[in-house]
């Protein structure tokens, strides 16, 4: 499923976290989308914050088989300023950053190696800020 | 829209069913239905399966379905909304008679998941989820339902030995009835014992991997009334659907699409959920049958577990839910889910579900969704007096 036209057309959200602003109620959304819920079609393009807050989050044991190797990791929700949230992995963590308000920031890592043949994917992990 | 009736159902045995295959499962649960309704013909029919390309290398399913049944030229369309595909196919069946285009439609679900492994399955079913924006991140479908039970946690003080009580409630449901994968009880402790799979869920708190079919035929209800006793009137049924990506939704706690589905479906049969007298809820984990609950109005915002932990939804219970076993306990083949519903519903309004009985039962009620909540089907039953 992984192929390297996929990847590349990935590249502004995934690689630069960008996305839109609507004019008209004013939340944000990554990746970018042509209609707001909200129904309006006028969106601005923008680029989310580094620093987010951790809305819910749980640690994955089993499961998904390409990211066998690195279990148990966290997935978190992030929210970022007004609206914009993403899913991501939170790199790196500790049982004490596993935290709903918990501040992080978003890093450019390694997610996965895709498929077979292991192709590298990179996008974006979150790690906590220090305290 | 004409009144629309139920006639007949049908079911397989759900489990890990190695002799048969994906026809062989729609064909013996269509036919069941078929004989059961004494209907002269079928006019068209409707079959919900959610990933049989990726479970089975299969698509194409309406024909396939059609000419395994003998109906060959008949009409037959698949009906895909991942795990809801099967309350889908029903309410398209329910929509083409109360237009009045069909007469005798046959409303049938399948899914073969055991032809891969584990791995492909958790793959093949986490396609019902954003691939981009969830999957590819390492998301699984007992994550997302882990994410939304945190929140659950944090916002409604949703504990532990609530999420059990589902689980223990729907396997002693499931212990009466012959047809589930896992007809036995649980001890609650095992529940925690279990294997962790995404924090806060344990492998007891998730339905299983199951091969089966159902199938129901619809018909209008006059034409119903010569033909059985006790036609199952719809009388009401709601679709709606959410953001695809659990993350984009305003609040985590709350199933927006069922809520939506159920006010309509409420609407139409002009009831309200203290009207209900079983119900069965699209339980993929415990944490949904207490978020169902509440988007269903059996219980108050947040109060979903605490009437799981009262006893509220256990057989003799205020509202019993999931007296089949659920989706934990009766199996989860996704596909045939929502008709599967369909069919003990219908066994509980007509009296005959046996150990499993709801005294009196008149009304019913069935929700079925996909991914996280990203749709949602509401479907009220009621036995004509
Ligand atoms: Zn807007």
């Amino acid at each position: 499923m992984t192929t390297s036209a996929r990847i590349w057309r990935e590249k502004p959200h995934r690689y630069r976290l960008e996305g839109v602003r609507c004019k008209k109620c004013g939340r944000t959304w990554v990746p970018a989308r042509q209609v707001c819920p909200c129904g309006s079609r006028g969106l601005s393009a923008m680029v989310l914050p580094e620093e987010g807050r951790i809305l819910t989050w749980t640690v994955v044991h089993t499961g998904h088989p390409e990211f066998s190797d690195s279990t148990p990791y966290a997935l978190v929700v992030v929210e970022f300023g007004k609206g914009a949230r993403l899913l991501m992995q939170l790199a790196d963590f500790r049982r004490e950053d596993l935290k709903i308000g918990r501040k992080v920031k978003v890093e450019f890592r390694k997610v996965q190696a895709a498929g077979e043949s292991g192709v590298l994917c990179y996008g974006y992990k979150a790690v906590a800020c220090s305290e | 829209m004409r009144p629309v009736a139920i006639i007949g159902t049908g079911i397989t045995k759900f489990g890990e069913l190695w002799e048969q295959s994906l026809r062989d499962l729609f064909t013996e649960a269509a036919l069941k239905a078929v004989e059961h309704s004494k209907a002269p013909r079928l006019d068209a029919l409707y079959v919900g399966c959610m990933a049989p390309g990726l479970f089975n290398g299969q698509e194409h399913l309406g024909a396939l379905a059609a000419d395994y049944l003998g109906m060959g030229p008949i009409p037959a369309t698949r009906v895909e909304s991942a795990c809801a595909s099967g309350g889908l196919a029903l309410l398209q069946a329910v929509i083409a008679v109360g237009s009045g285009v069909y007469d005798y439609v046959l409303a049938g679900g399948v899914e073969k998941m055991n032809d891969v492994s584990g791995g492909a399955a958790t793959l093949a079913l986490g396609t019902a989820a954003d691939g981009d924006y969830e999957l590819f991140f390492g998301a699984t479908f007992p994550s997302l339902y882990a994410l939304m039970a945190t929140a659950h946690m944090a916002r409604h003080g949703t504990t532990r030995e609530m999420l059990t009580a589902v689980a223990v409630k729907n396997h002693f449901h499931g212990s009466k009835n012959p047809n589930a994968q896992y007809p036995f009880e649980i001890k609650p402790a095992a529940v925690a014992d279990s294997p962790l799979v995404a924090e806060p869920l344990h492998l007891l708190d998730c339905s299983p991997i199951t091969d089966g079919a159902a199938a129901v035929v619809v018909a209008p209800l006059d034409l119903a009334k010569k033909l059985v006793k006790k036609p199952v009137v719809v009388s009401g049924f709601g679709h709606a659907t959410d953001t695809l990506a659990l993350h984009h939704r305003d609040d985590m706690t709350e199933l927006k699409a069922v809520a939506l589905a159920a006010r309509k479906a409420y609407g139409m049969a002009k009831l309200a959920p203290k009207d209900i007298h079983v119900a069965e809820v699209h339980d993929c984990f415990t944490i949904a049958e207490i978020m169902t609950c509440e988007a269903l109005g059996f219980a108050k915002p947040g109060e979903g577990g605490r009437i799981a932990l009262k006893g509220e939804t256990r057989l003799g219970g205020r509202i019993p839910v999931n007296t089949s076993g659920g989706l934990k306990a009766k199996g989860h083949p996704v596909g045939a889910t929502g008709v599967a519903q369909i069919v003990e519903l219908v066994a509980q309004l007509r009296g005959e579900a046996g150990a499993r009985q709801v005294k009196g039962a008149k009304v019913g009620l069935a929700q079925n969704m996909g991914g996280t909540g990203a749709s949602s089907t509401v479907t009220i039953l009621e036995v004509t007096k």
